[in-house]
């Protein structure tokens, strides 16, 4: 999530707007946001109902035994269609910038001026 | 006759300790969190000196010390080692496999949800806004990026 930061200026100079999504409530994404220097759009599903409609639903996986989304992230073009999606396998790795940028740069029809 | 310091075992099971203990601070970068090679060198490390002084202390017990703690750092540093294998190779991995998340060319389905600032969002609204605050023209996309919260 740091290294999305870190590029964001590259994926919004392209048009992508960058938004998180966690069980988190909005305000630890608050603090979390400030504190960590982020400046993208971090949403809130507590009770985890998007993320069970995308099938994303990790459960038990959070502290306590709480449910959590597992990693996962979605390029959708401008007509709400997805482009490119990366699924892990392994919570350490992370989808990285250079592959969404790859990933819209190859998108074929580009909605916009 | 004054037995020498078997220094290599305690260095060796403090680069055990390190190996495990910068987990945090390595995941901090891809480079290093993907495949966490450099804690591996740290173990690695470790594990070279922690056999040397085992071999100093039974080897040469005449001329170095380390016959009771080399083997007892050395079995605590196969344990740390094996716990920490166990969370990368196993724990790390053990995502659901989501066979039912959208797919390429679907639809992403619609959502409403608070932002930080409390305000309602819906991705309809996401894709026709700008992707920033710089721009005026509607976004190309959106990254929609679900990961597990920072609690």
């Amino acid at each position: 999530m740091r290294s999305f930061q870190s590029r964001l200026s590259e994926l919004e100079s392209r048009g992508i707007r960058v938004v998180a999504l966690s069980v988190d409530p909005p305000e630890t994404n608050r603090r979390h946001r400030q504190k960590l220097g982020f400046t993208y759009t971090f949403l809130s599903d507590p009770k985890a109902k998007i993320i069970r409609s995308y099938d994303l639903l990790h459960a038990g996986a959070g502290p306590k035994g709480v449910d959590v989304a597992r990693p996962a992230e979605f390029l959708i073009d401008s007509s709400g269609t997805i482009h490119w999606v990366n699924l892990t396998e392994n919570i350490a790795v992370r989808a990285r910038p250079e592959q969404v940028l790859k990933a819209f740069d190859e998108m074929p029809a580009k909605a916009g001026p | 006759m004054n037995k020498r310091w078997n220094w290599s075992l305690w260095v060796g099971f403090l680069f055990v300790l390190a190996g495990f203990l910068s987990y945090p601070f390595f995941a901090q970068f891809p480079a290093t969190r993907d495949f966490p090679w450099a804690n591996f060198l740290l173990f690695g490390l470790g594990g070279i000196l922690l056999l040397v002084s085992l071999v100093r202390a039974f080897g040469k017990p005449q001329l170095y010390r380390g016959k009771i703690f080399s083997p007892i750092l050395g079995v605590l540093s196969v344990l740390v080692f094996g716990f920490f294998s166990y969370l990368i190779f196993y724990q790390l991995r053990q995502v659901p496999g989501s066979t039912g998340a959208p797919r390429v060319g679907q639809k992403a389905p619609d959502f409403m949800l608070p932002d930080q600032n409390d305000k309602q969002v819906s991705l309809a609204e996401l894709l026709s806004s700008p992707a920033s605050s710089a721009s005026t023209a509607k976004a190309n996309g959106v990254l929609l990026i679900f990961y597990r919260g920072f609690w």
